[in-house]
């Protein structure tokens, strides 16, 4: 028996159009964003976007073992996500569910086109994301910390990769959906673009769009991702001035 | 990287053991100086309680779900606590993704002695419905960064988020139950404190670090409760120990668990977790 | 030709630095006309060159390259060495002495062991195959004494200066011998265990500096400052 369940709200977009948590349709949860938080990883992300708490290590370029995974021409990408058993409401097993196995995958897919993996033939380039608290939105969460962990890792990148996610809720098209906006939501697509070169490298959506509603989502994703962008451009940099500012 | 972690390298083994002749740690620890730990609790809400633990550069974050459930057949008449953790590839360059190996399991199994033996969690209190509906606590314990001595930051964790710990209180209304919206701590009766520690040449170090285990003879971990009596042991790695290291190891611990309590939060005032309506 | 940074500017990978002709230096790539960054680092333009000074930089082992390694398993002709760097680097028995050694007769381990730290030179290195070294011209062995520290390879120019001017003050105010691996591991002894420790605080304070101005000034006044 769960002791704490979230109720469906009456509305999800009120006449106002004000959503549950207060947000308009075209506003971002709170987004934080810090770098290099674990000293054993080659780079690493802690990010939080309203509730959701991701925390993401890069481990490479580095041999692979079995050494007939790699490839003779470049560097193999290894993604892993996955939920601690406490980041939801209702208990989470700890073992990896077919969700987890398919974000894994999407996820790696996201960033592939990214990386120079040519650069590095014969590796493997590991990133592992930990979902310590869920609340919407994880996926594309993740790829953007993801990306941060990447550069964190000095890892040669053709571009960051910004991701997030669009939606219908009571007939309204919302950006950045939490939990209660996806469960209960009509309509729900994570995207995820290289910024600077232009290209979409995630793109997943469940529910219904009329032409018309897609044109509106595609640009108010775009508004999103660039606010991202800027968040992870300063995170980047806040590294670097970290360091100057002990030393002056 | 290519990262040998397995492999000390010579230059500095020998370092430790110079060091060690004179008193002195590669980091400039003293023998029984903990690394400087830092506790935050309640950091993941959508968990009943949490805590995240920073023991010089190993991090641990440890997450409680309160279920209710049917209790085991050979204690119908408690809660149930179930401690579980795994190694995350996040960690260290050498932890592979994959189901928890014996090692992550033998720290669970660590932790889970010490809460069982000094009864800290009081599973009797967790009884809503003797022999029909309990309190499942679930403890999982993530190490974030593994600098060593996961046993101990780990331990803190778990502890840190029970004693933190908040679950509605149960109102029995003709058998059936409902969840109020009054919110009390955890029964808590103790605090079991694991303090680990290394064997290095002739001497017994606290807390080693993940050099320093690499090169060690071998662990002991004591368990000390808050009466500063041993309530859990565990001797790990291949080396063989002394009686003389025995006694000495537990005038360590006892002393070193010290620092630890203070850190650590206080153990809340026991309150009902359920009642009959009538 | 447009630039679109300052000198020196913070850029992270994807950023458009640069409009033209160009050359192109390291960590930068063109598309086109445009030409974007690769790494996180300070963008910088010399002699029309455009490239990226990286914050972070995993060691990628070049031909005659010195390098500190660290012995990690013997196999029968050759040892497998850990260069940090994403390849293990291969000592065959041929190219560790000028004097033969037969493998057959002779203990490998007698000569490097397992966790045994050398100076070595990088003698081949494709893609294709791990990285070869040999350990006959000096500097190259075993290292018996002293201390070995890992730095980021990224800082390794730097600490070693123009023409080695920043490594030759350490040596001489700190009476120390230093061998500078490129691939970031640094190896000092010091008669002096003081001076060998002041010498490791020095280095690391140059990692942690090296992307500011005026530092090979400013090393003698740190190093007086923690002799004491």
């Amino acid at each position: 028996m769960i002791i704490r369940k979230e109720e469906k709200p009456i509305k999800l977009v009120d006449e106002n159009g004000i959503r549950v948590d207060g947000r308009r349709v075209d506003e971002i949860r709170k987004l934080n964003i810090e770098v290099g938080v674990l000293k054993n990883a080659d780079g690493s992300c802690y990010l939080e976007l309203g509730r959701n708490r991701i925390i993401v290590a890069v481990y490479g370029p580095r041999e692979v073992h079995p050494r007939h995974l790699s490839l003779p021409d470049r560097a193999i990408l290894r993604c892993r996500y996955h939920m601690v058993p406490f980041s939801v409401l209702e208990r989470k097993s700890p073992n990896p569910t077919r969700r987890e196995i398919e974000l894994s995958k999407v996820i790696r897919e996201a960033l592939e086109p990214a990386i120079f993996l040519e650069n590095f033939p014969r590796t493997t380039i590991d990133i592992f994301i930990e979902v310590l608290q869920a609340d919407g939105g994880t996926r594309t969460a993740g790829i953007s910390a993801a990306a941060v962990a990447l550069a964190d890792a000095g890892i040669p990148m053709r571009d960051l990769v910004t991701a997030i996610a669009v939606g219908k809720a009571d007939g309204h098209i919302i950006l950045d959906l939490n939990d209660v906006e996806d469960k209960y939501g009509e309509a729900d697509m994570p995207i995820a673009i290289m910024p600077n070169v232009g290209k979409i490298t995630l793109l997943q959506a469940d529910g219904v769009f009329t032409p018309e509603e897609f044109k509106t989502a595609l640009n108010l994703a775009n508004k999103g991702i660039k606010e991202v962008y800027t968040k992870q451009k300063e995170a980047l940099r806040k590294r670097y001035l970290q360091i100057k500012e002990e030393v002056e | 990287m290519s990262k040998s972690e397995e492999i000390v390298p010579k230059l500095e083994k020998q370092k430790i053991s110079a060091l060690l002749s004179k008193g002195e740690r590669l980091d400039g620890r003293k023998l029984y100086e903990y690394r400087p730990i830092t506790i935050e609790t309640d950091y993941i809400k959508k968990a009943e309680g949490s805590a995240i633990v920073k023991l010089g550069n190993t991090i641990s974050i440890a997450g409680v779900k309160a279920e209710i459930g049917t209790p085991f057949s050979d204690t119908p008449n408690e809660g149930v606590l179930i401690v579980n953790t795994e190694f995350l590839p996040l960690a260290s360059p050498t932890f592979e993704p994959g189901p928890p190996d014996e090692n992550a399991i033998e720290i669970a199994r660590i932790i889970d002695r010490g809460l069982r033996s000094s009864d800290a969690l009081d599973r009797r209190r967790l009884a809503i419905i003797p022999g029909k509906r309990v309190w499942v606590i679930y403890v999982d314990v993530y190490v974030l960064n593994h600098d060593g001595n996961m046993i101990d930051a780990s331990g803190i964790a778990v502890l840190s988020a029970l004693l933190t710990t908040k679950i509605p209180v149960v109102k029995i209304v003709n058998d059936e139950i409902e969840i109020s919206d009054e919110w009390v701590p955890l029964p808590m009766k103790d605090r079991p404190i694991p303090v680990t520690m290394a064997k290095i040449e002739d001497k017994i170090l606290v807390d080693p670090n993940i050099r320093e285990e690499s090169v060690m003879d071998y662990r002991l971990t004591l368990t000390i409760n808050e009466a500063e009596n041993i309530c859990a042991i565990q001797k790990g790695g291949g080396g063989g120990l002394s009686i003389d290291d025995l006694h000495q190891a537990i005038d360590i611990a006892i002393k070193a668990s010290r620092e630890i309590r203070k850190a650590l939060p206080s153990i809340p005032d026991t309150q009902d977790i359920a009642y009959v309506v009538k | 030709m447009t630039v679109y940074f300052s000198q020196r500017e913070m850029v992270v990978p994807g950023q458009l630095l640069a409009r033209g002709m160009y050359r192109l230096g390291d960590n930068v790539y063109r598309v086109g006309q445009n030409i974007y960054a690769m790494k996180l680092g300070l963008a910088e333009l010399k002699d029309n060159t455009i490239s990226v000074i990286p914050l972070k930089e995993c060691y990628m082992p070049n031909v005659g390259d010195l390098v500190i390694g660290l012995i990690i398993d013997i196999g029968i002709t050759n040892w497998s060495v850990d260069i940090a760097s994403p390849y293990t680097a291969l000592l065959q028995v041929n190219d560790a002495f000028s004097k033969p050694i037969d493998p057959l007769r002779e203990d490998l381990k007698k000569y490097f062991n397992v966790g045994d730290y050398i100076i070595a030179k990088v003698i081949a290195f494709d893609k294709t195959r791990d990285p070869l070294l040999s350990t006959k011209e000096p500097p190259c062995g075993k290292i018996e004494k002293g201390t070995v520290i890992e730095i980021s390879p990224a800082k390794i120019p730097r600490l070693i200066g123009k023409r080695g001017s920043m490594i030759s003050i350490i040596k001489r105010e700190l009476d120390c011998q230093i061998v500078v691996g490129q691939n970031g591991r640094v190896w000092i002894f010091a008669k002096d265990p003081f001076y060998e420790e002041v010498a490791i605080k020095v280095i690391r304070k140059i990692e942690e500096e090296a992307h500011t101005t005026g530092l090979t000034d400013r090393v003698r006044e740190i190093i007086r400052r923690l002799k004491g």
